[in-house]
């Protein structure tokens, strides 16, 4: 319980543990653990800057996705308008076609009729000539005659 | 172990509060002392050796278990014991941020050097108080205080460098004001500067002093508290177990040792039947302490208890006098550097 010279021994021995620690362990170890704050800190920063990256990101897509469904939706309207207007255009095409075909046909009837007419005229000519030369035999006169029955034979 | 009468009671105590001591005794020379007598006589100029082998021997563990973090230290994850030494450090860092203001690079390594220093000094007081010493006893060392903090002269020591630094550098930063603080307070008048010196003088005095005396305090306190406790009972139900054997066998009382051998065997074989799953803990508790209680008695059983139970309030005292000791250690300090 005396005072004695472990007093001086453990001043000694204190000053050399507190110069020890501060040479050796205080700073190297304080020195990482702040490196170590800083590096979390930037990280934490990077991960915030790359939430509002990805959110701008997030924002920038939907509006082209909107855009592009726009423009899909412009692009069907306008396909299903041309779509019908070629399908009506060919209506028209057909019907003016069918028309024309129609008037063409008709036409050629006619002409047919007409000819056939012409022929049928022509033979009832020949034909009734040929019955009056039957019946009056060479006594008429074949030049007089026949513009007779020719005109008969137009108004039939 | 226990004590039958006063006398050893007496002795016994006392045996336990004396350091070794080596130093030069004016009739038998250099040496160690074989009594208290002898160490008082060696006066001044003599040293607690195992004072200062403990405590040497603790910083140089508590050195080198930071300098093996600090080699490991890296700024990745930090795991096991890296993590355990960062969360101290960054514990001191804060406190030292807290009350000192000044600039000083010194003061956060010191307050780290005190706090884990003094803590391990003072976890030397959990440690059952007849364990070394019965221990070094058998290999002829007479004396051992293992509890380097129950040695006024450590405290005071550590309490006195802390004292220089102050005085440092209050002289270092303050210069000539620190001349006047002593001189011309609380009275600022030349009529009045002894008494001032005398008032200044002695508050100054009282930091290192109730400092140092105040961790010396409360450390002996405890440590008497651990031998009073085995005194009054045997050093605990395990110690008393075997040194109640160990007793019977050497004084001749054959028939006694059977006796603790059978409860010692006994104890020994419920504990590896819990280890092997056969009996639940709780039942392995309970049946160990009835064997301890059946072989050393309802004393040895609260001894043991009461030793434990002081032990864990003491877990409480040691961190708390190693806080204040480097908490006062930091503001002493950075009082000595406030510039009024």
């Amino acid at each position: 319980m005396n005072i004695n010279l472990t007093l001086f021994g453990q001043m000694v021995t204190f000053a050399f543990f507190v110069w020890f620690c501060m040479k050796f362990v205080w700073p190297v170890i304080i020195e990482s653990m702040e490196e170590r704050q800083k590096k979390i800190a930037d990280g934490l920063d990077a991960a915030d800057r790359a939430l509002r990256d990805l959110e701008l990101a997030q924002n920038k897509a939907t509006d082209q996705m909107k855009e592009a469904k726009l423009e899909a939706a412009g692009i069907v309207d306008q396909a299903n308008k041309r779509a019908n207007q070629i399908v009506d255009e060919a209506k028209v095409q057909a019907r003016t076609e069918g028309d024309r075909l129609k008037v063409a046909a008709e036409a050629e009837i006619e002409q047919e009729i007409n000819r056939a007419k012409e022929e049928l005229r022509t033979a009832v000519a020949g034909l009734a000539l040929a019955g009056a030369e039957k019946v009056l035999e060479a006594s008429i006169d074949d030049k007089a005659n026949r513009a007779l029955v020719d005109n008969l034979a137009a108004q039939l | 172990m226990a004590g039958e009468n006063p006398a050893s009671t007496t002795e016994y105590i006392q045996h336990h509060l004396q350091n070794l001591v080596y130093g030069k005794h004016p009739d038998t020379g250099w040496g160690f002392a074989h009594s208290s007598q002898e160490a008082m006589d060696m006066g001044f100029w003599a040293i607690h050796v195992d004072s200062m082998v403990w405590s040497i021997g603790l910083g140089s563990l508590f050195c080198w278990m930071f300098l093996r973090a600090a080699k490991k230290a890296h700024t990745g994850v930090p795991a096991g014991w890296l993590n355990f030494v960062e969360m101290i450090v960054e514990f001191i860092d804060g406190q030292v941020k807290d009350s000192f203001h000044g600039r000083n690079k010194m003061v956060a390594p010191l307050a780290l050097t005190v706090f884990v220093w003094i803590f391990l000094m003072n976890l030397m007081d959990l440690l059952p108080v007849d364990l070394i010493p019965t221990l070094l006893a058998m290999s002829g060392v007479s004396y051992q205080k293992i509890v380097p903090s129950t040695d006024p002269n450590v405290t005071l020591g550590m309490a006195l460098a802390v004292f220089i630094l102050m005085v440092y550098y209050s002289f270092k930063i303050k210069g000539t004001g620190f001349v006047k603080e002593l001189t011309m307070h609380p009275f600022n008048h030349w009529a009045f500067i002894p008494i001032n010196l005398f008032m200044e003088t002695v508050g100054l005095l009282a930091k290192p002093f109730s400092l140092g005396l105040r961790l010396f305090g409360n450390m002996y306190a405890g440590e008497m508290i651990f031998i009073l406790i085995a005194t009054m009972f045997a050093a605990g139900a395990g110690a008393g177990l075997v040194s109640g054997g160990l007793h019977a066998q050497l004084f001749g009382e054959e028939t006694s040792a059977l006796f603790w051998l059978v409860i010692f065997v006994l104890v020994v074989s419920v504990c590896w039947l819990n280890l092997k799953g056969k009996v639940s803990t709780g039942k392995t508790v309970l049946l160990c302490m009835a064997f301890m209680a059946i072989g050393g008695g309802v004393f040895a059983l609260g001894g043991g208890l009461m030793q434990w139970g002081w032990a864990v309030f003491h877990i409480l005292v040691i961190t708390l006098q190693a806080f204040i000791f480097m908490v006062l250690t930091v503001v002493y300090l950075s009082m000595a550097h406030e510039d009024h």
